[in-house]
């Protein structure tokens, strides 16, 4: 490497596209996303990347950096960088638009799969009263906060060997709704999490909870799927 | 039978065959150890209504348990899925009942 120059390589065009070679200036506190944008900016205009808030709350970022899916916008350079070298691909196992845009419809098509948010109770209610320390809460406070960035679906095994597999964050979001009180189908919820390419697909590598930017396990949650399922079948329960 | 039948029962004879393995294999230590030959071995079990429930087990539990294993590599690694899959993993099944049984019988069964 070049003293204070980064060598980053960056993937141009669509499947059959090729990586293109940048010289980036190293500079203070650089995210992976400064780099990407750096490049837009100032050698390649035409490079396709996705990002909106660039503090980790929105999602869209999620980019595979040197081999590894990560969210561009908080994952630091000097922590990932390889002797200087950076090689910024886009996420795996998600159609390729261009360069570093992955269609995630898919991604979200399986979220929306195992089921929304649907209350029993209407806006002129009161709040429902959920005790923050019940066991079921608990449970599902632990897996609520993803931001749907789809790094653990670029993780995944799994998910690159079978394409009917839901994937972790879908079933993470179907272990919330399973465990929330207020929802009003939550055998349906678990119902749709344990079909064909559901819950019991996932072979706990853990590749997924690895990855996690926010620091969520959809290996617990599925688990816990799995778990419910198979308590829920001995009590002779349908779900 | 839904996905998650499959698994409680791929998980329920797991818990079955696990002390059958451990007998299993401490068995032919024991008989290799022991020197026993093919004829010395078939004196013992000829007739017996333990090992002929000991094998018939492992064998029905081996016969449910592998199946459904195979049936998850052949989804995510062959083209086969759906009925088709499930009706070749049944014959899978029907196959290892038959060669297990007919192992069994010839080592519990006849003599006397």
């Amino acid at each position: 490497m070049e003293a204070g120059l980064l060598d980053v390589r960056i993937w141009r065009g669509g499947d059959e596209g090729a990586f293109a070679s940048y010289r980036v200036p190293a500079r203070e506190n650089q995210t992976v996303l400064d780099v990407v944008t750096e490049v837009q900016r100032c050698f390649e205009p035409s490079l396709a990347y996705r990002f909106s808030c660039r503090v980790g709350v929105c999602g869209s970022c999620a980019m595979t950096v040197n081999g590894a899916p990560r969210w561009t916008c908080r994952t630091h350079v000097k922590r990932v960088a390889d002797d200087g070298a950076l090689t910024i691909e886009p996420l795996r196992h998600l159609p390729l638009v261009k360069d570093l845009v992955s269609d995630v419809e898919t991604f979200f098509d399986k979220w929306t799969q195992v089921g929304v948010f649907e209350g029993t109770a209407t806006r002129a209610e009161p709040p429902a009263a959920v005790a923050p320390t019940s066991r079921e809460r608990a449970a599902a406070d632990a897996a609520i906060q993803c931001i749907n960035c789809a790094v653990c679906y670029a993780a995944c095994d799994v998910v690159g060997w079978d394409h009917d597999y839901l994937g972790p964050a879908a079933l993470n979001r179907a272990w919330t709704l399973v465990n929330d009180v207020r929802v009003a189908d939550r055998h349906g919820a678990l119902e749709r999490a344990m079909g064909e390419g559901g819950c019991h697909s996932c072979h706990s590598h853990g590749a997924c909870m690895e990855h996690c930017p926010v620091g969520l396990s959809p290996t617990a949650s599925i688990a816990g799927l799995k778990r419910t399922a198979f308590w829920s079948l001995l009590k002779g329960r349908a779900a | 039978m839904s996905e998650r039948h499959l698994y409680a029962l791929q998980r329920m004879t797991a818990l079955v065959m696990a002390p059958l393995v451990l007998v299993h294999l401490i068995l032919i230590v024991y008989a290799v150890q022991g020197g026993l030959t093919a004829a010395e071995i078939l004196e013992r079990t000829q007739g017996s209504a333990g090992w002929a429930l000991f094998y018939g087990l492992f064998v029905l539990s081996a016969a449910i348990h592998a199946p459904i294993g195979l049936r998850n590599v052949m989804r995510e690694w062959t083209p086969l899925k759906g009925r088709p899959l499930d009706l070749t993993m049944l014959a899978f099944a029907l196959l290892l009942i038959v060669l297990g049984l007919r192992a069994v019988v010839a080592v519990v069964g006849g003599g006397g």
